[in-house]
């Protein structure tokens, strides 16, 4: 395992952007979780760290070795696709066996048999070794896929949106896996995502990347805690955060500040301005209120047990708000 | 009602459709059929009017393809007697055995020329296939259609010219002239059938193979080529069909050296009088080849034909 540094790294398509002047730290052991909306340039990350693009300008380097002019194979990392990874060809056991007898790596017969056999068991594949490729199930499938960059020792594992595909609870075991995994083999990671779940269960640190660009890097309690932006803040939190007028409330606003960010778990019943109840949704362990608020729409969280229903009335107030100016910048109190 | 489905057809019409196809198919097997045991029929039985179904199958079409043959004196059939059983056949007629005729070294020559520059075809046809399917290469469009074109008119139409030419270059009669030739015009047809096939593989495998530690190349023959493996079959096989069928350079181009089958079975039916016997031997042993190289490949081949737009 390898700490990566991206620095100052811009990659177009002819006239589309890819990505521009992305920073990025990933120190040894860390699990960075890129975050963004499709065509924010997750992907084009990934494949400009693996060797698969190559950058307009800017450098990469993987432990410390300046790696733009290397191939894939010479820059030693280890890849998961979002699909279409497994050569259908092939046995499951002479996938993951590829990258090991590769001639880079040219690993002993005896030695790939332990090592698949290691791989599998803990992807709990074991049983379906003898299988064709295109015989497994798509879980499965994406399970042998993160087999086969783990059963090398590469500076980096690169995974695009490995769970995307499949269902889920598989989703969630594979979520705990990787977790699992990390922490076990003190490996260096680089995910791509659009599900914040992901990104705040797995990830040391989240960067979240909108049209090309590294919005903010930080770990996922941070990002939400202190988004630079109001992009940012509206990337993760489920349900999302309330975007409203600065002046909505009767808080002491700081001068600029356009917009108001409030999380869901921030507006406080009971006291202040009148509400009224659009829309109530039973999650089981919460309930979410869907409140008109002067003609906004509000997401609030209240406790199961709090009932409420369309048409009622409800007192709300503001509790550590955040404020935007009118760029979407954050605006912190003095 | 049961078993009613939108896409499934009725059992009625399955019928009807199976007798249809077995009817077709029938009709077009009868003339091959017909060459088949014309082969073995005797010069008489072949001519016979009305034709024969039954009859006394015989191998002398087949011992008179391959030999050639010479009428002699009684007092010489009297002193040798027939030594071998083609001898015997030949001796029907009061002639003897002088040697082995054209038609092996002829059918060699289709062989080496049919399958030399079917080879070289999809060869050459996967390699710029890849290259133009996965490389940004400047022009490309215009260069495909450029290769595209030179199949716009019949090959016959530039003959003169090509006859001309490869007098010039010492390649007419030649192997080498006639596997360059049948490639030259196989080519285009190998490499846009192979970029089609080609172009369907994702290229996500290669870039796979590239991370996994394999070069371009490894990646290539590793992983491209295992799966492009239906398309090179059908490819391989509509390059075999044109190149051993083709008649019209085969006759401008080639005579003592390098001549092929197609031109030389005709000449037969001059060999003392009409032998439709011989003629049929020759025309089965050349459908032979094609026909076993697309058993062979049929596997491939069916698949091949729906040129990868059924996904799996």
């Amino acid at each position: 395992m390898a700490e990566v540094n991206i620095q100052g790294v811009t990659k177009s398509f002819g006239t589309q952007r890819g990505v521009a002047d992305i920073d990025l730290h990933i120190a040894d052991g860390a699990f960075v979780v890129l975050l963004g909306p499709t065509g924010a340039g997750k992907t084009t990350t990934l494949r400009l760290v693996a060797g698969l693009e190559q950058a307009d300008a800017g450098e990469i380097s993987i432990g410390g070795r300046v790696v733009n002019q290397e191939t894939p194979a010479q820059r030693d990392v280890a890849m998961v696709f979002q699909q279409y990874s497994l050569y259908p060809h092939m046995k499951v056991r002479d996938n993951l066996a590829f990258p090991l007898r590769s001639p880079i790596l040219n690993v002993a017969e005896d030695e790939i048999a332990r090592k698949v056999q290691q791989i599998a068991e803990v992807l709990r594949i074991s049983h379906k070794l003898d299988n064709k490729a295109t015989e497994l199930s798509g879980g499965e499938m994406q399970r042998v896929s993160i087999g086969r960059a783990l059963v090398r020792d590469p500076a980096i594992y690169l995974m695009d949106e490995p769970l995307s595909s499949l269902d889920a609870k598989l989703r969630a075991e594979l979520r705990v896996e990787l977790k699992r995994i990390h922490a076990e083999m003190a490996a260096t990671l680089l995910y791509v995502t659009h599900d914040q779940i992901e990104a705040m269960t797995m990830a040391s640190h989240v960067g979240v990347l909108d049209e090309g660009r590294l919005v903010q890097v930080g770990t996922p309690r941070d990002i939400y805690e202190n988004p630079r932006t109001a992009y940012v803040a509206a990337r993760l939190g489920q349900p999302r955060i309330n975007l409203l007028p600065a002046d909505l409330f009767d808080y002491a606003t700081p001068t600029g500040a356009v917009q108001m960010g409030l999380r869901p778990e921030n507006i406080v019943l009971g006291s202040g301005q009148a509400a009224s109840v659009v829309r109530v949704e039973h999650l089981g362990d919460q309930t979410r209120l869907h409140l008109k608020l002067a003609d906004h729409d509000v997401i609030t969280l209240v406790d199961a047990s709090e009932s409420a229903n369309p048409g009622d009335t409800m007192r709300v107030t503001a509790r550590d708000p955040l404020f935007f100016d009118a760029q979407g910048d954050r605006i912190t109190q003095a | 009602m049961s078993g009613f489905s939108v896409t499934e057809p009725t059992p009625r019409s399955k019928r009807i459709a199976a007798t249809l196809v077995t009817l077709y198919a029938v009709i077009t097997m009868i003339p091959l059929l017909w060459i088949f045991i014309t082969g073995f029929k005797s010069p008489a039985d072949a001519i016979a009017y009305p034709p024969k179904v039954m009859f006394e199958p015989t191998l002398e079409g087949y011992v008179n393809l391959f030999t050639t043959r010479t009428r002699q004196t009684q007092e010489y059939l009297d002193a040798n007697p027939p030594d071998t059983w083609y001898e015997e056949i030949v001796r029907q007629y009061d002639m003897t055995v002088v040697g082995p005729s054209k038609f092996g070294e002829r059918f060699f020559n289709s062989v080496i020329i049919g399958f030399g520059s079917t080879f070289l075809s999809v060869f050459l046809g996967t390699l710029a296939a890849y290259a133009f399917s996965r490389f940004r290469i400047p022009f490309a469009d215009d260069l495909l259609f450029f290769i595209l074109s030179t199949r716009m008119m019949p090959p016959v139409a530039v003959a003169i010219p090509i006859f001309l030419m490869y007098r010039q270059l010492g390649l007419s009669d030649t192997h080498l002239g006639m596997i360059l030739l049948y490639t030259g015009v196989n080519i285009s047809l190998a490499v846009w059938l192979l970029k089609g096939f080609i172009d369907e593989i994702p290229r996500e495998y290669e870039e796979a193979a590239l991370i996994d530690g394999y070069t371009r190349f490894q990646a290539f023959y590793k992983v491209v080529l295992p799966q492009a493996a239906t398309g090179i079959a059908s490819t391989a096989i509509f390059c075999l069909i044109f190149a051993w069928n083709e008649y019209a350079f085969a006759v401008l181009l080639t005579s003592a050296t390098a001549q092929t089958a197609p031109p030389f079975i005709p000449t037969i039916i001059g060999v003392g009088g009409l032998d439709w016997p011989a003629v049929a031997a020759g025309a089965t042993l050349f459908l032979l080849p094609v026909m076993i190289f697309t058993i062979l490949l049929r596997k491939h081949l069916l698949r091949g034909i729906t040129f990868g737009a059924v996904r799996k």
